[in-house]
Protein backbone atom coordinates (compact mmCIF):
# COMPACT_ATOMS: atom_id res chain seq x y z
CA UNK A 1 0.00 0.00 0.00
CA UNK A 2 3.03 2.26 -0.04
CA UNK A 3 2.22 3.40 -3.60
CA UNK A 4 -1.37 4.05 -2.59
CA UNK A 5 -0.17 6.33 0.20
CA UNK A 6 2.02 8.37 -2.10
CA UNK A 7 -0.83 8.55 -4.62
CA UNK A 8 -2.95 10.46 -2.12
CA UNK A 9 -0.19 13.00 -1.65
CA UNK A 10 0.14 13.17 -5.42
CA UNK A 11 -3.45 14.33 -5.82
CA UNK A 12 -2.89 16.79 -3.03
CA UNK A 13 0.23 18.33 -4.60
CA UNK A 14 -1.49 21.43 -6.04
CA UNK A 15 -3.10 22.11 -2.69
CA UNK A 16 0.17 21.63 -0.78
CA UNK A 17 2.11 23.91 -3.14
CA UNK A 18 -0.61 26.55 -2.82
CA UNK A 19 -0.68 26.15 0.94
CA UNK A 20 3.06 26.72 1.22
CA UNK A 21 3.53 29.41 -1.41
CA UNK A 22 0.38 31.48 -0.96
CA UNK A 23 -0.54 30.94 2.67
CA UNK A 24 2.15 29.56 4.97
CA UNK A 25 5.13 31.54 3.72
CA UNK A 26 3.18 34.83 3.31
CA UNK A 27 1.74 34.33 6.78
CA UNK A 28 5.21 34.15 8.34
CA UNK A 29 6.56 36.83 6.01
CA UNK A 30 3.91 39.29 7.14
CA UNK A 31 4.82 38.64 10.77
CA UNK A 32 8.44 39.39 9.90
CA UNK A 33 7.50 42.48 7.89
CA UNK A 34 5.51 43.82 10.81
CA UNK A 35 8.79 44.23 12.69
CA UNK A 36 10.42 46.13 9.86
CA UNK A 37 10.21 49.37 8.05
CA UNK A 38 9.77 48.70 4.33
CA UNK A 39 8.87 51.18 1.61
CA UNK A 40 9.45 48.93 -1.46
CA UNK A 41 12.44 51.10 -2.54
CA UNK A 42 14.97 49.93 0.02
CA UNK A 43 15.04 46.43 1.44
CA UNK A 44 13.16 45.86 4.73
CA UNK A 45 14.92 47.37 7.72
CA UNK A 46 14.47 45.65 11.10
CA UNK A 47 12.88 48.04 13.55
CA UNK A 48 11.85 45.74 16.38
CA UNK A 49 8.54 46.54 17.98
CA UNK A 50 8.64 50.16 16.84
CA UNK A 51 5.62 49.70 14.54
CA UNK A 52 3.50 48.27 17.32
CA UNK A 53 4.60 50.92 19.80
CA UNK A 54 3.70 53.62 17.32
CA UNK A 55 0.31 52.01 16.64
CA UNK A 56 -0.77 51.97 20.25
CA UNK A 57 0.87 55.13 21.56
CA UNK A 58 1.08 57.70 18.78
CA UNK A 59 -1.32 56.68 16.02
CA UNK A 60 -4.71 58.20 16.74
CA UNK A 61 -6.03 57.12 13.34
CA UNK A 62 -5.33 53.52 14.30
CA UNK A 63 -7.06 53.77 17.68
CA UNK A 64 -10.06 55.43 16.02
CA UNK A 65 -10.10 52.80 13.27
CA UNK A 66 -9.82 49.96 15.78
CA UNK A 67 -12.76 51.28 17.80
CA UNK A 68 -14.86 51.74 14.69
CA UNK A 69 -14.02 48.21 13.52
CA UNK A 70 -14.98 46.62 16.84
CA UNK A 71 -18.19 48.64 16.98
CA UNK A 72 -19.01 47.61 13.42
CA UNK A 73 -18.44 43.90 14.06
CA UNK A 74 -20.31 43.80 17.36
CA UNK A 75 -23.19 45.66 15.77
CA UNK A 76 -23.38 43.82 12.46
CA UNK A 77 -22.84 40.18 13.35
CA UNK A 78 -25.53 39.84 16.07
CA UNK A 79 -28.05 41.89 14.09
CA UNK A 80 -27.50 39.90 10.93
CA UNK A 81 -27.63 36.51 12.63
CA UNK A 82 -30.73 37.36 14.69
CA UNK A 83 -32.50 38.56 11.58
CA UNK A 84 -31.40 35.49 9.58
CA UNK A 85 -32.61 33.16 12.33
CA UNK A 86 -35.89 35.04 12.70
CA UNK A 87 -36.69 34.75 8.99
CA UNK A 88 -35.56 31.13 8.85
CA UNK A 89 -37.85 30.30 11.78
CA UNK A 90 -40.80 31.92 10.00
CA UNK A 91 -39.98 30.07 6.79
CA UNK A 92 -39.68 26.74 8.57
CA UNK A 93 -43.36 25.91 8.32
CA UNK A 94 -45.62 24.17 5.89
CA UNK A 95 -45.78 27.20 3.65
CA UNK A 96 -46.71 26.86 0.02
CA UNK A 97 -44.22 29.27 -1.44
CA UNK A 98 -41.35 28.54 0.86
CA UNK A 99 -38.92 28.08 -2.04
CA UNK A 100 -39.99 31.31 -3.68
CA UNK A 101 -39.41 33.24 -0.47
CA UNK A 102 -36.14 31.50 0.21
CA UNK A 103 -34.90 32.41 -3.24
CA UNK A 104 -36.10 36.00 -2.92
CA UNK A 105 -34.34 36.43 0.41
CA UNK A 106 -31.18 34.94 -0.99
CA UNK A 107 -30.88 37.30 -3.96
CA UNK A 108 -29.19 40.14 -2.03
CA UNK A 109 -26.54 37.69 -0.77
CA UNK A 110 -25.76 36.59 -4.29
CA UNK A 111 -24.84 40.13 -5.19
CA UNK A 112 -22.77 40.18 -2.04
CA UNK A 113 -19.83 42.51 -2.02
CA UNK A 114 -20.61 43.69 -5.53
CA UNK A 115 -19.62 47.27 -6.23
CA UNK A 116 -22.95 47.83 -7.95
CA UNK A 117 -24.77 47.20 -4.68
CA UNK A 118 -22.50 49.59 -2.80
CA UNK A 119 -23.32 52.14 -5.48
CA UNK A 120 -27.02 51.44 -5.05
CA UNK A 121 -26.60 52.02 -1.31
CA UNK A 122 -25.20 55.46 -1.92
CA UNK A 123 -28.33 56.34 -3.82
CA UNK A 124 -30.72 54.74 -1.35
CA UNK A 125 -29.33 56.61 1.63
CA UNK A 126 -28.65 59.88 -0.16
CA UNK A 127 -30.34 62.86 1.46
CA UNK A 128 -33.16 62.72 -1.10
CA UNK A 129 -32.91 58.97 -1.58
CA UNK A 130 -35.43 56.20 -1.27
CA UNK A 131 -34.87 55.59 2.45
CA UNK A 132 -35.53 59.16 3.43
CA UNK A 133 -38.57 59.25 1.14
CA UNK A 134 -39.93 56.17 2.89
CA UNK A 135 -39.20 57.68 6.31
CA UNK A 136 -40.87 60.91 5.21
CA UNK A 137 -43.97 58.98 4.17
CA UNK A 138 -44.41 57.67 7.72
CA UNK A 139 -43.71 61.05 9.25
CA UNK A 140 -40.02 61.01 10.11
CA UNK A 141 -37.77 63.85 9.12
CA UNK A 142 -34.97 63.18 6.67
CA UNK A 143 -31.92 61.55 8.25
CA UNK A 144 -28.45 62.71 7.31
CA UNK A 145 -27.06 59.23 6.68
CA UNK A 146 -23.65 60.01 5.28
CA UNK A 147 -22.94 63.40 6.84
CA UNK A 148 -23.45 62.35 10.43
CA UNK A 149 -20.66 60.18 11.91
CA UNK A 150 -23.06 58.20 14.09
CA UNK A 151 -25.27 57.21 11.14
CA UNK A 152 -22.72 56.46 8.45
CA UNK A 153 -21.43 53.25 9.99
CA UNK A 154 -24.98 52.07 10.44
CA UNK A 155 -25.67 52.27 6.69
CA UNK A 156 -22.89 49.73 6.15
CA UNK A 157 -24.28 47.55 8.91
CA UNK A 158 -27.66 47.71 7.17
CA UNK A 159 -26.07 46.76 3.86
CA UNK A 160 -24.58 43.60 5.39
CA UNK A 161 -27.76 42.77 7.29
CA UNK A 162 -29.61 43.05 4.00
CA UNK A 163 -27.37 40.21 2.85
CA UNK A 164 -28.54 37.79 5.53
CA UNK A 165 -29.41 35.14 2.92
CA UNK A 166 -26.57 32.67 3.24
CA UNK A 167 -26.81 32.60 7.05
CA UNK A 168 -30.56 32.15 6.69
CA UNK A 169 -30.23 29.25 4.23
CA UNK A 170 -27.91 27.48 6.67
CA UNK A 171 -30.30 28.08 9.57
CA UNK A 172 -33.23 26.88 7.49
CA UNK A 173 -31.47 23.67 6.50
CA UNK A 174 -30.71 23.00 10.16
CA UNK A 175 -34.28 23.80 11.22
CA UNK A 176 -35.67 21.42 8.64
CA UNK A 177 -33.47 18.61 9.91
CA UNK A 178 -34.83 18.83 13.46
CA UNK A 179 -36.81 15.73 14.39
CA UNK A 180 -40.57 16.53 14.25
CA UNK A 181 -41.31 14.16 17.13
CA UNK A 182 -39.52 16.52 19.52
CA UNK A 183 -42.05 19.22 18.74
CA UNK A 184 -44.95 16.81 19.10
CA UNK A 185 -43.64 15.73 22.48
CA UNK A 186 -43.30 19.36 23.56
CA UNK A 187 -46.83 20.11 22.46
CA UNK A 188 -48.21 17.19 24.39
CA UNK A 189 -46.33 18.44 27.42
CA UNK A 190 -48.12 21.75 26.93
CA UNK A 191 -45.15 23.89 25.92
CA UNK A 192 -46.07 26.99 23.96
CA UNK A 193 -44.46 28.22 20.75
CA UNK A 194 -42.03 30.53 22.50
CA UNK A 195 -40.91 27.98 25.07
CA UNK A 196 -40.56 25.33 22.37
CA UNK A 197 -38.34 27.69 20.40
CA UNK A 198 -36.07 28.55 23.31
CA UNK A 199 -35.86 25.11 24.89
CA UNK A 200 -35.87 22.81 21.86
CA UNK A 201 -35.15 24.66 18.63
CA UNK A 202 -32.44 26.99 19.86
CA UNK A 203 -30.32 24.35 21.65
CA UNK A 204 -30.47 22.11 18.58
CA UNK A 205 -29.41 25.01 16.40
CA UNK A 206 -26.34 25.93 18.45
CA UNK A 207 -23.90 24.10 16.12
CA UNK A 208 -25.00 26.16 13.10
CA UNK A 209 -25.25 29.32 15.19
CA UNK A 210 -21.65 28.70 16.15
CA UNK A 211 -20.64 28.09 12.53
CA UNK A 212 -22.43 31.20 11.30
CA UNK A 213 -21.05 33.28 14.14
CA UNK A 214 -17.44 32.42 13.35
CA UNK A 215 -17.80 32.81 9.58
CA UNK A 216 -19.69 36.10 9.81
CA UNK A 217 -17.28 37.50 12.37
CA UNK A 218 -14.19 36.71 10.30
CA UNK A 219 -15.94 38.24 7.31
CA UNK A 220 -17.11 41.38 9.14
CA UNK A 221 -13.63 42.14 10.43
CA UNK A 222 -12.46 42.23 6.81
CA UNK A 223 -15.19 44.49 5.45
CA UNK A 224 -13.69 46.64 2.72
CA UNK A 225 -15.97 47.23 -0.28
CA UNK A 226 -18.82 48.81 1.70
CA UNK A 227 -16.93 51.63 3.38
CA UNK A 228 -14.53 52.04 0.45
CA UNK A 229 -17.32 52.75 -2.04
CA UNK A 230 -20.15 54.07 0.08
CA UNK A 231 -18.45 56.40 2.54
CA UNK A 232 -14.73 56.36 1.67
CA UNK A 233 -14.12 55.91 5.39
CA UNK A 234 -15.79 59.17 6.35
CA UNK A 235 -17.21 61.33 7.70
CA UNK A 236 -14.54 62.07 10.32
CA UNK A 237 -13.17 58.52 9.84
CA UNK A 238 -16.36 57.15 11.37
CA UNK A 239 -16.40 54.28 8.84
CA UNK A 240 -12.65 53.96 8.47
CA UNK A 241 -12.46 50.23 9.19
CA UNK A 242 -9.05 48.63 9.70
CA UNK A 243 -8.97 46.93 6.26
CA UNK A 244 -9.27 50.39 4.70
CA UNK A 245 -6.42 51.66 6.81
CA UNK A 246 -4.28 48.65 5.91
CA UNK A 247 -5.07 49.11 2.22
CA UNK A 248 -4.09 52.76 2.24
CA UNK A 249 -0.92 52.24 4.25
CA UNK A 250 0.16 49.30 2.07
CA UNK A 251 -0.98 50.13 -1.44
CA UNK A 252 -1.23 53.93 -1.43
CA UNK A 253 1.65 54.93 0.83
CA UNK A 254 3.66 51.71 0.43
CA UNK A 255 4.44 51.46 4.14
CA UNK A 256 4.53 47.68 3.90
CA UNK A 257 6.03 47.13 7.35
CA UNK A 258 3.59 49.38 9.15
CA UNK A 259 0.62 47.99 7.20
CA UNK A 260 1.72 44.45 8.12
CA UNK A 261 1.74 45.42 11.79
CA UNK A 262 -1.86 46.68 11.51
CA UNK A 263 -2.81 43.49 9.68
CA UNK A 264 -1.29 41.44 12.47
CA UNK A 265 -3.17 43.33 15.16
CA UNK A 266 -6.36 42.71 13.22
CA UNK A 267 -5.44 39.06 12.77
CA UNK A 268 -4.69 38.61 16.49
CA UNK A 269 -8.03 40.17 17.45
CA UNK A 270 -9.87 37.82 15.09
CA UNK A 271 -7.86 34.85 16.35
CA UNK A 272 -8.46 35.62 20.03
CA UNK A 273 -12.19 36.06 19.45
CA UNK A 274 -12.32 32.85 17.40
CA UNK A 275 -10.50 30.95 20.14
CA UNK A 276 -12.82 32.41 22.78
CA UNK A 277 -15.76 31.26 20.67
CA UNK A 278 -14.30 27.78 20.28
CA UNK A 279 -13.45 27.55 23.95
CA UNK A 280 -16.84 28.78 25.11
CA UNK A 281 -18.60 26.53 22.59
CA UNK A 282 -18.12 23.59 24.96
CA UNK A 283 -20.47 25.36 27.32
CA UNK A 284 -23.19 26.38 24.91
CA UNK A 285 -22.98 24.31 21.74
CA UNK A 286 -25.01 21.15 21.88
CA UNK A 287 -24.19 18.30 19.53
CA UNK A 288 -26.93 15.72 19.26
CA UNK A 289 -25.54 12.21 19.54
CA UNK A 290 -22.38 13.69 20.98
CA UNK A 291 -19.57 11.17 21.05
CA UNK A 292 -17.09 13.35 22.90
CA UNK A 293 -16.38 12.11 26.38
CA UNK B 1 -50.51 10.80 18.46
CA UNK B 2 -52.64 7.69 18.80
CA UNK B 3 -50.23 5.69 20.91
CA UNK B 4 -49.78 8.29 23.64
CA UNK B 5 -50.34 6.46 26.94
CA UNK B 6 -53.16 8.03 28.85
CA UNK B 7 -52.42 7.94 32.53
CA UNK B 8 -55.73 9.21 33.82
CA UNK B 9 -58.36 6.49 33.34
CA UNK B 10 -61.06 8.64 35.01
CA UNK B 11 -60.94 11.17 32.19
CA UNK B 12 -61.57 8.55 29.53
CA UNK B 13 -65.17 9.45 28.55
CA UNK B 14 -64.24 13.06 27.81
CA UNK B 15 -61.27 12.35 25.66
CA UNK B 16 -63.06 12.31 22.34
CA UNK B 17 -64.75 15.65 22.89
CA UNK B 18 -61.59 17.13 24.29
CA UNK B 19 -59.62 15.96 21.30
CA UNK B 20 -62.09 17.45 18.88
CA UNK B 21 -62.04 20.79 20.65
CA UNK B 22 -58.26 20.73 20.75
CA UNK B 23 -58.08 19.86 17.06
CA UNK B 24 -60.37 22.73 16.21
CA UNK B 25 -58.35 25.11 18.30
CA UNK B 26 -55.16 23.89 16.71
CA UNK B 27 -56.56 24.29 13.21
CA UNK B 28 -57.61 27.84 13.95
CA UNK B 29 -54.27 28.65 15.51
CA UNK B 30 -52.44 27.17 12.57
CA UNK B 31 -54.40 29.20 10.09
CA UNK B 32 -53.68 32.38 12.02
CA UNK B 33 -50.02 31.44 12.23
CA UNK B 34 -49.88 30.82 8.48
CA UNK B 35 -51.46 34.18 7.78
CA UNK B 36 -49.07 36.02 10.08
CA UNK B 37 -46.13 34.23 8.50
CA UNK B 38 -47.17 35.06 4.95
CA UNK B 39 -47.78 38.66 5.96
CA UNK B 40 -44.37 39.04 7.59
CA UNK B 41 -42.59 37.30 4.73
CA UNK B 42 -44.30 39.43 2.13
CA UNK B 43 -43.39 42.65 3.95
CA UNK B 44 -39.78 41.61 4.52
CA UNK B 45 -39.52 40.35 0.95
CA UNK B 46 -40.77 43.63 -0.42
CA UNK B 47 -38.39 45.67 1.70
CA UNK B 48 -35.51 43.40 0.69
CA UNK B 49 -36.19 43.39 -3.01
CA UNK B 50 -37.58 46.84 -3.63
CA UNK B 51 -34.15 48.52 -3.75
CA UNK B 52 -33.17 46.18 -6.58
CA UNK B 53 -36.43 46.72 -8.40
CA UNK B 54 -36.05 50.46 -7.94
CA UNK B 55 -32.51 50.25 -9.30
CA UNK B 56 -33.74 48.69 -12.53
CA UNK B 57 -36.52 51.25 -12.93
CA UNK B 58 -34.28 54.19 -12.04
CA UNK B 59 -31.70 53.15 -14.63
CA UNK B 60 -34.27 54.06 -17.29
CA UNK B 61 -35.15 57.40 -15.72
CA UNK B 62 -33.82 60.79 -16.66
CA UNK B 63 -31.36 62.38 -14.26
CA UNK B 64 -33.96 64.92 -13.26
CA UNK B 65 -36.39 62.24 -12.23
CA UNK B 66 -34.20 59.91 -10.19
CA UNK B 67 -34.43 61.74 -6.87
CA UNK B 68 -37.95 63.07 -7.24
CA UNK B 69 -40.03 60.00 -6.53
CA UNK B 70 -39.85 56.54 -5.00
CA UNK B 71 -41.76 54.88 -7.83
CA UNK B 72 -40.44 52.12 -10.01
CA UNK B 73 -41.82 53.18 -13.39
CA UNK B 74 -40.02 56.02 -15.17
CA UNK B 75 -42.28 58.81 -16.43
CA UNK B 76 -40.31 59.30 -19.60
CA UNK B 77 -38.31 56.10 -20.10
CA UNK B 78 -34.92 56.68 -21.66
CA UNK B 79 -32.01 54.44 -22.53
CA UNK B 80 -29.66 57.40 -22.32
CA UNK B 81 -28.03 56.03 -19.17
CA UNK B 82 -27.21 52.77 -20.92
CA UNK B 83 -25.96 54.37 -24.11
CA UNK B 84 -23.75 56.94 -22.44
CA UNK B 85 -22.69 54.62 -19.63
CA UNK B 86 -21.67 51.91 -22.09
CA UNK B 87 -19.34 54.35 -23.84
CA UNK B 88 -17.59 55.22 -20.55
CA UNK B 89 -15.11 58.05 -20.15
CA UNK B 90 -12.24 55.76 -21.21
CA UNK B 91 -11.19 54.82 -24.76
CA UNK B 92 -12.96 51.48 -24.19
CA UNK B 93 -16.62 50.53 -23.99
CA UNK B 94 -18.09 48.56 -21.13
CA UNK B 95 -17.99 45.54 -23.42
CA UNK B 96 -14.23 45.50 -23.04
CA UNK B 97 -14.58 45.36 -19.25
CA UNK B 98 -17.06 42.51 -19.45
CA UNK B 99 -14.63 40.65 -21.67
CA UNK B 100 -11.86 41.23 -19.10
CA UNK B 101 -14.08 39.91 -16.32
CA UNK B 102 -14.76 36.86 -18.44
CA UNK B 103 -11.01 36.39 -19.04
CA UNK B 104 -10.43 36.44 -15.30
CA UNK B 105 -13.36 34.20 -14.43
CA UNK B 106 -13.02 31.36 -16.93
CA UNK B 107 -9.48 30.13 -16.12
CA UNK B 108 -10.09 30.74 -12.44
CA UNK B 109 -13.21 28.61 -12.37
CA UNK B 110 -11.61 25.79 -14.36
CA UNK B 111 -8.50 25.83 -12.18
CA UNK B 112 -10.59 25.83 -9.04
CA UNK B 113 -12.72 22.91 -10.19
CA UNK B 114 -9.74 20.74 -11.12
CA UNK B 115 -7.49 21.46 -8.16
CA UNK B 116 -10.24 21.32 -5.54
CA UNK B 117 -11.55 18.03 -6.94
CA UNK B 118 -8.07 16.53 -6.73
CA UNK B 119 -7.63 17.73 -3.16
CA UNK B 120 -11.07 16.48 -2.12
CA UNK B 121 -10.40 13.10 -3.77
CA UNK B 122 -7.14 12.79 -1.83
CA UNK B 123 -8.72 13.72 1.51
CA UNK B 124 -11.84 11.61 1.12
CA UNK B 125 -10.44 8.46 -0.47
CA UNK B 126 -6.74 8.06 0.40
CA UNK B 127 -4.60 7.55 3.44
CA UNK B 128 -1.27 9.30 3.51
CA UNK B 129 1.26 10.71 5.91
CA UNK B 130 0.27 14.00 7.60
CA UNK B 131 -3.31 13.67 6.37
CA UNK B 132 -4.72 14.98 9.65
CA UNK B 133 -2.38 17.96 9.73
CA UNK B 134 -3.13 18.78 6.11
CA UNK B 135 -6.87 18.58 6.59
CA UNK B 136 -6.57 20.82 9.63
CA UNK B 137 -4.78 23.28 7.37
CA UNK B 138 -7.91 23.42 5.17
CA UNK B 139 -9.95 24.55 8.18
CA UNK B 140 -7.16 26.94 9.17
CA UNK B 141 -7.15 28.59 5.74
CA UNK B 142 -10.93 28.77 5.91
CA UNK B 143 -10.67 30.80 9.10
CA UNK B 144 -7.51 32.71 8.26
CA UNK B 145 -8.29 36.30 7.38
CA UNK B 146 -6.84 37.08 3.92
CA UNK B 147 -5.79 40.45 5.18
CA UNK B 148 -2.80 38.93 6.95
CA UNK B 149 -1.30 37.27 3.85
CA UNK B 150 -2.17 39.96 1.32
CA UNK B 151 0.94 42.13 1.59
CA UNK B 152 3.53 39.33 1.22
CA UNK B 153 1.46 37.86 -1.62
CA UNK B 154 1.63 41.20 -3.35
CA UNK B 155 5.41 41.32 -2.85
CA UNK B 156 5.71 37.78 -4.21
CA UNK B 157 3.70 38.61 -7.33
CA UNK B 158 5.75 41.76 -7.78
CA UNK B 159 8.99 39.76 -7.67
CA UNK B 160 7.55 37.28 -10.17
CA UNK B 161 6.69 40.17 -12.48
CA UNK B 162 3.01 39.28 -12.39
CA UNK B 163 1.65 42.69 -11.41
CA UNK B 164 -0.87 44.16 -13.84
CA UNK B 165 -1.70 40.73 -15.22
CA UNK B 166 -4.43 38.26 -14.32
CA UNK B 167 -1.98 35.68 -12.97
CA UNK B 168 -2.27 36.79 -9.30
CA UNK B 169 -6.02 36.28 -9.62
CA UNK B 170 -5.77 32.89 -11.35
CA UNK B 171 -2.88 31.01 -9.82
CA UNK B 172 -3.80 30.85 -6.10
CA UNK B 173 -7.22 29.48 -7.04
CA UNK B 174 -5.73 26.99 -9.49
CA UNK B 175 -3.74 25.63 -6.54
CA UNK B 176 -6.88 24.94 -4.51
CA UNK B 177 -6.43 28.11 -2.51
CA UNK B 178 -10.15 28.54 -1.82
CA UNK B 179 -10.41 26.25 1.17
CA UNK B 180 -14.16 26.62 1.35
CA UNK B 181 -14.53 24.66 -1.89
CA UNK B 182 -12.09 21.94 -0.83
CA UNK B 183 -14.01 21.57 2.41
CA UNK B 184 -17.36 21.48 0.66
CA UNK B 185 -16.25 18.83 -1.83
CA UNK B 186 -14.63 16.68 0.87
CA UNK B 187 -17.87 16.75 2.88
CA UNK B 188 -19.85 15.81 -0.20
CA UNK B 189 -17.51 13.04 -1.31
CA UNK B 190 -17.37 11.53 2.17
CA UNK B 191 -21.13 11.20 2.14
CA UNK B 192 -20.99 9.08 -1.05
CA UNK B 193 -20.31 5.33 -0.85
CA UNK B 194 -17.06 4.09 -2.40
CA UNK B 195 -18.60 0.89 -3.85
CA UNK B 196 -18.50 2.03 -7.45
CA UNK B 197 -14.87 3.03 -7.14
CA UNK B 198 -14.02 -0.35 -5.59
CA UNK B 199 -15.77 -2.08 -8.51
CA UNK B 200 -13.86 0.03 -11.00
CA UNK B 201 -10.60 -0.80 -9.27
CA UNK B 202 -11.38 -4.51 -9.35
CA UNK B 203 -12.03 -4.13 -13.07
CA UNK B 204 -8.52 -2.74 -13.43
CA UNK B 205 -9.11 0.99 -13.55
CA UNK B 206 -6.32 3.08 -12.09
CA UNK B 207 -6.99 5.85 -9.61
CA UNK B 208 -7.00 8.60 -12.24
CA UNK B 209 -9.51 6.74 -14.39
CA UNK B 210 -11.62 6.12 -11.31
CA UNK B 211 -11.49 9.83 -10.51
CA UNK B 212 -12.47 10.96 -13.98
CA UNK B 213 -15.08 8.36 -14.88
CA UNK B 214 -16.61 7.48 -11.50
CA UNK B 215 -15.94 10.18 -8.93
CA UNK B 216 -16.36 13.32 -11.04
CA UNK B 217 -19.82 12.31 -12.36
CA UNK B 218 -20.96 11.52 -8.80
CA UNK B 219 -19.49 14.79 -7.59
CA UNK B 220 -21.17 16.78 -10.37
CA UNK B 221 -23.88 18.54 -8.32
CA UNK B 222 -21.34 19.77 -5.74
CA UNK B 223 -18.88 20.64 -8.48
CA UNK B 224 -21.48 22.77 -10.23
CA UNK B 225 -22.08 24.62 -6.95
CA UNK B 226 -18.34 25.23 -6.66
CA UNK B 227 -18.13 26.65 -10.18
CA UNK B 228 -21.18 28.84 -9.68
CA UNK B 229 -19.93 30.27 -6.41
CA UNK B 230 -16.51 30.92 -7.84
CA UNK B 231 -18.10 32.64 -10.83
CA UNK B 232 -20.17 34.82 -8.55
CA UNK B 233 -17.38 35.70 -6.15
CA UNK B 234 -14.96 36.50 -8.94
CA UNK B 235 -17.53 38.63 -10.72
CA UNK B 236 -18.05 40.59 -7.49
CA UNK B 237 -14.39 40.64 -6.46
CA UNK B 238 -13.12 44.17 -6.16
CA UNK B 239 -10.12 44.20 -3.86
CA UNK B 240 -8.12 41.63 -5.86
CA UNK B 241 -8.27 43.54 -9.17
CA UNK B 242 -7.88 46.83 -7.29
CA UNK B 243 -4.52 45.70 -5.94
CA UNK B 244 -3.19 43.75 -8.92
CA UNK B 245 -4.66 45.24 -12.08
CA UNK B 246 -3.54 48.78 -12.85
CA UNK B 247 -4.03 49.38 -16.60
CA UNK B 248 -7.50 50.48 -17.56
CA UNK B 249 -7.53 48.20 -20.61
CA UNK B 250 -7.36 45.19 -18.25
CA UNK B 251 -10.04 46.40 -15.82
CA UNK B 252 -12.84 43.98 -14.95
CA UNK B 253 -16.35 45.41 -14.54
CA UNK B 254 -16.03 45.96 -10.79
CA UNK B 255 -13.09 48.35 -11.26
CA UNK B 256 -14.68 49.93 -14.32
CA UNK B 257 -17.79 50.74 -12.33
CA UNK B 258 -15.72 52.36 -9.59
CA UNK B 259 -13.88 54.31 -12.27
CA UNK B 260 -17.14 55.51 -13.77
CA UNK B 261 -18.27 56.78 -10.35
CA UNK B 262 -15.04 58.72 -10.01
CA UNK B 263 -15.06 60.19 -13.50
CA UNK B 264 -18.74 60.83 -14.18
CA UNK B 265 -20.02 64.32 -13.53
CA UNK B 266 -21.98 64.73 -10.35
CA UNK B 267 -25.43 64.79 -11.93
CA UNK B 268 -25.15 61.93 -14.42
CA UNK B 269 -26.74 59.44 -12.07
CA UNK B 270 -28.54 57.31 -14.62
CA UNK B 271 -25.29 56.26 -16.33
CA UNK B 272 -23.96 54.84 -13.11
CA UNK B 273 -27.22 53.16 -12.24
CA UNK B 274 -27.47 51.68 -15.74
CA UNK B 275 -23.97 50.24 -15.56
CA UNK B 276 -24.71 48.94 -12.05
CA UNK B 277 -27.67 47.04 -13.46
CA UNK B 278 -25.49 45.55 -16.20
CA UNK B 279 -22.81 44.49 -13.71
CA UNK B 280 -25.21 42.57 -11.52
CA UNK B 281 -27.13 41.08 -14.44
CA UNK B 282 -24.82 38.11 -15.19
CA UNK B 283 -24.82 37.08 -11.54
CA UNK B 284 -28.60 37.36 -11.34
CA UNK B 285 -29.17 35.36 -14.52
CA UNK B 286 -26.83 32.60 -13.41
CA UNK B 287 -28.43 32.54 -9.98
CA UNK B 288 -31.98 32.20 -11.26
CA UNK B 289 -30.96 29.59 -13.80
CA UNK B 290 -29.23 27.46 -11.19
CA UNK B 291 -30.55 28.52 -7.79
CA UNK B 292 -30.92 24.93 -6.59
CA UNK B 293 -27.14 24.52 -6.64
CA UNK B 294 -26.54 27.67 -4.68
CA UNK B 295 -28.97 26.81 -1.93
CA UNK B 296 -27.68 23.23 -1.72
CA UNK B 297 -24.08 24.37 -1.76
CA UNK B 298 -24.60 26.83 1.07
CA UNK B 299 -26.58 24.34 3.12
CA UNK B 300 -23.89 21.69 2.63
CA UNK B 301 -21.16 24.09 3.65
CA UNK B 302 -22.88 24.64 6.96
CA UNK B 303 -23.40 21.00 7.74
CA UNK B 304 -21.47 19.89 10.74
CA UNK B 305 -18.68 17.51 9.95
Amino acid sequence: MKGQRLLGLGYLTPYIVGLLVFTAVPFLASLYLSFTSYDLMNSPRWSGIANYVRLFTRDRTFIRSLNVTLLYVFLTVPLKLTFALFIAAILNYKLKFINVFRTAFYVPSILGGSIAIAVLWRYLFASEGLVNMALGAVGFGPVDWFGDPTNALFTITLLRCWQFGSAMVIFLAALQSIDRSLYEAAEIDGAGKVRTFFFITLPLLTPVIFFNLIMQMVQAFQEFNGPYIITQGGPLKSTYLLPLYIYEEAFKKFNMGYASAIAWVLFLIIMVLTLVAFWSSRKWVYYAGDKRS
Amino acid sequence: MTNVPVTRPAARPDIKALNEAAALRRARREMLSTLVRYGLLAIVGLVMLYPLIWLIGASFKTNQEIFTGAGFLPHAPTAEGYIKGWQTSTPYTFGRFFWNSFLIILPKVIGTAISCTMAAYAFARFDFPLKKVLFTSVIAILLLPNVVTRIPQYLLFRDLGWLDSFLPLWVPSALAGDAFFVFMLVQFLRSLPADMEEAARVDGANSLQTLIFIVVPMLAPALISVCLFQFMWTMNDFLGPLIYVSSVDKYPVSLALKLSIDTTEAFDWNRILAMSVLTILPALIVFFAAQRYFIEGISAGGRKG
